[in-house]
């Protein structure tokens, strides 16, 4: 959890804003960290979280995690984070080895065509059991988050299945059981002749139509920088009723127990 | 002077016997060739060019993808293969080696030698030959300004292939599969073609029964897996991703690469996969394929382009593009301090520099 970026979305722990659907994007820069940001926010907050580990294994999040003081094996036990591991699990898949009930989440790398019911399906079960903790204890509203859903693109799904994925997930996350969801999407480079159908770019536009908030992290307009790892815009998109559609820019440094947020031109390696 | 610690096994001073004691060493299991990183404590292995371990962030970390786009020859790209697995033998890693184009028996033989770094050993022959007779003419006295300088080695063909025909499982596309592995592949349609599905099924058979894994006993000691991939994307491997817009395969190089990583996240194994990238058309692709490993790197060589008769770049053979660093266990990667980077061959040794243009001479 970075407290300057609480500061700067205005939630913390303790309070923050429920039926939330977050998008975190990056075109050319890293953006994982703003995950590993969400995953501590809401383990702290006492939620529910069902995170999709696509592209790392758990022992990564969970090392990242120890460090911003959150022990994600102690949350497994206990019941309040289910993890999917989906890197590890994928190769048996692929290799059509385990053809168990277990692997039916992973079921688009056997077979990309078909969808992604099987993990819809995964992420639904795992959210309705909210009552099932350990010694009838309750968590707070639950939240899913995707570690990255453009990977699944790479696997041959497509564009059109993925968004009705997160439709699906949009719908019971957030309207029926009142919780939040954050989806990490990455880009790739705007070709401006090359009308890219089935890409990332179109569906980052398409989630981020159906987003409250959108992260966008890329790097710095004029080069490299050893400082400055990037900028981040957020996007303050529509809430109900009211449609903010509010836009600002923040560079961002990260360390390895955080992240700094600064506005352009306040870095430190500057003033 | 320190009080005496009681409770301690034989601490009892007698004299000048201090009362500190040292800790008994704990048994701590060190694999050969591979050394933990200062900055975040992960296990890394030597890519066999030192210049390039410091670009990356001192080394390869067990368990990553190291992907490398070819340059339009391949020459230097493979090199850095040959460099990777030659390494891998003189720290005595298992070797597994598959490319479509020349046999892997071939590319053993081939394998540069290491560089003997032997000053010790010099000094020592040094001294024996003083006693003798000084004007002996056999003993050839090495001019003393370079006395202690390593000698570098020609490739020297039997030492090394047989130290690593042992050791290596070449794999061979091109040769007949077996037919029980050709109908059990096509029966089930599995998304990845034919060849990049024996690879990983063998990838995959080779690490569980060497143990890489973990799931042997600790009997045998633990080793790294070196594997080393040749110009995975290219037509030979049965892909069309290098040479149509639309391919079929699209997703065949991309899908291979996922699972490998996730195999290689699970064992004591490290990779290096060349891609021919200079021919695959559509940048999306190639986008994704970085992403989808861990460390990537891009090599772009002055040849046959004008950049070599360019002053500018008269010292050097080519440009080294880091396209990707990994976050490994931690929220910050290696930030290097610059990203222009030249790569030059001399004297059979490969060493990449920070780019330095300086003002045309006269």
């Amino acid at each position: 959890m970075f407290p300057e970026l609480n500061s700067i979305l205005n939630s913390t722990p303790d309070s923050f804003k429920s039926s939330d659907f977050i998008l975190v994007s990056d075109r050319r820069a890293d953006a994982s960290f703003l995950i590993h940001h969400y995953l501590s926010f809401y383990l702290r907050a006492g939620c529910k979280v069902c995170f999709l580990g696509l592209v790392q294994s758990f022992s990564h999040y969970s090392a990242v995690s120890q460090r911003l003081g959150v022990s994600l094996a102690q949350a497994r036990e206990k019941g309040q984070l289910v993890f999917l591991e989906g890197l590890k699990d994928s190769v048996g898949v692929l290799l059509q080895e385990d053809t168990s009930q277990e692997t039916q989440p992973l079921s688009y790398v056997r077979s990309p065509g078909a969808g992604l019911e099987g993990l819809f399906r995964f992420v639904e079960c795992s959210m309705r059991q909210s009552g099932d903790g350990d010694a009838g204890e309750s968590w707070g509203p639950p939240v899913l988050l995707i570690d990255d859903l453009s990977v699944l693109l790479s696997l041959g799904v497509s564009v059109g299945a993925i968004l009705d994925f997160t439709l699906y997930c949009q719908a019971t996350m957030c309207s029926e059981l009142q919780g939040n969801m954050v989806i990490l999407v990455r880009c790739e480079e705007e070709d401006a002749d090359d009308v890219d159908e089935e890409g990332s770019n179109l569906l980052q536009r398409g989630l981020v139509h159906q987003c409250n908030l959108a992260l966008h992290v890329e790097g710095l307009p004029t080069g490299y920088c050893r400082d400055i790892h990037g900028q981040m815009e957020v996007w303050w998109r529509q809430r109900g009723e009211n449609i903010y559609n509010q836009r600002k820019i923040f560079h961002f440094k990260v360390h390895d127990k955080g992240a700094s947020f600064f506005a352009r031109g306040t870095s430190s390696a500057v003033l | 002077m320190a009080a005496p610690v009681s409770g301690m096994a034989g601490s009892t001073s007698t004299g000048n016997a201090t009362s500190f004691q040292k800790k008994p060493r704990r048994k701590l299991v060190s694999i050969p060739g591979t050394r933990p990183s200062v900055q975040n404590g992960q296990l890394l292995v030597s890519s066999g060019v030192s210049s390039l371990d410091y670009v990356i962030g001192g080394g390869l970390a067990v368990g990553t993808l190291l992907l490398v786009e070819e340059d339009r020859y391949d020459s230097y790209s493979h090199m850095l293969l040959r460099y990777f697995l030659a390494e891998g033998v003189v720290c005595g890693h298992e070797l597994f080696l598959a490319s479509a184009r020349d046999h892997p028996d071939e590319i053993v033989q081939e394998l540069p030698s290491p560089i003997v770094d032997d000053v010790a050993g010099m000094k020592i022959s040094e001294g024996q030959s003083q006693p003798s007779d000084p004007e002996n003419p056999d003993t050839m006295k090495i001019a003393w300004r370079y006395q202690n300088q390593p000698r570098v080695q020609t490739p020297d063909q039997s030492s090394v292939s047989q130290n690593s025909c042992r050791n290596v499982k070449g794999v061979d596309p091109t040769g007949p599969l077996n037919e029980d592995e050709r109908q059990a592949v096509s029966l089930r349609r599995s998304p990845l073609p034919v060849p990049y599905h024996a690879l990983l099924k063998s990838i995959q058979t080779v690490i569980r029964k060497e143990g890489f894994d973990g799931s042997t006993p600790q009997s045998k000691v633990r080793n790294v897996l070196r594997l080393g991939l040749h110009s995975l994307g290219s037509v030979l491997w049965g892909d069309d991703v290098c040479c149509k817009d639309n391919p079929a395969h699209c997703h065949a190089l991309t899908t291979f690469l996922y699972a490998l990583r996730g195999l290689l996240r699970t064992s004591l194994s490290v990779a290096m996969v060349t891609v021919p990238s200079h021919l695959i058309q559509n940048r999306a692709v190639m986008g994704r394929i970085i992403r989808l490993s861990d460390t990537a790197i891009a090599l772009e060589s002055f040849r046959g382009s004008e950049k070599e008769t360019n002053p500018l770049y008269k010292d050097y053979h080519g440009l080294l593009h880091v396209r990707q660093l990994p976050r490994l266990n931690c929220l910050s990667c290696e930030v290097p301090d610059t990203k222009d980077l030249a790569f030059k061959l001399k004297r059979k040794q490969f060493t990449i520099e920070v780019l330095i243009i300086t003002d045309g001479e006269q």
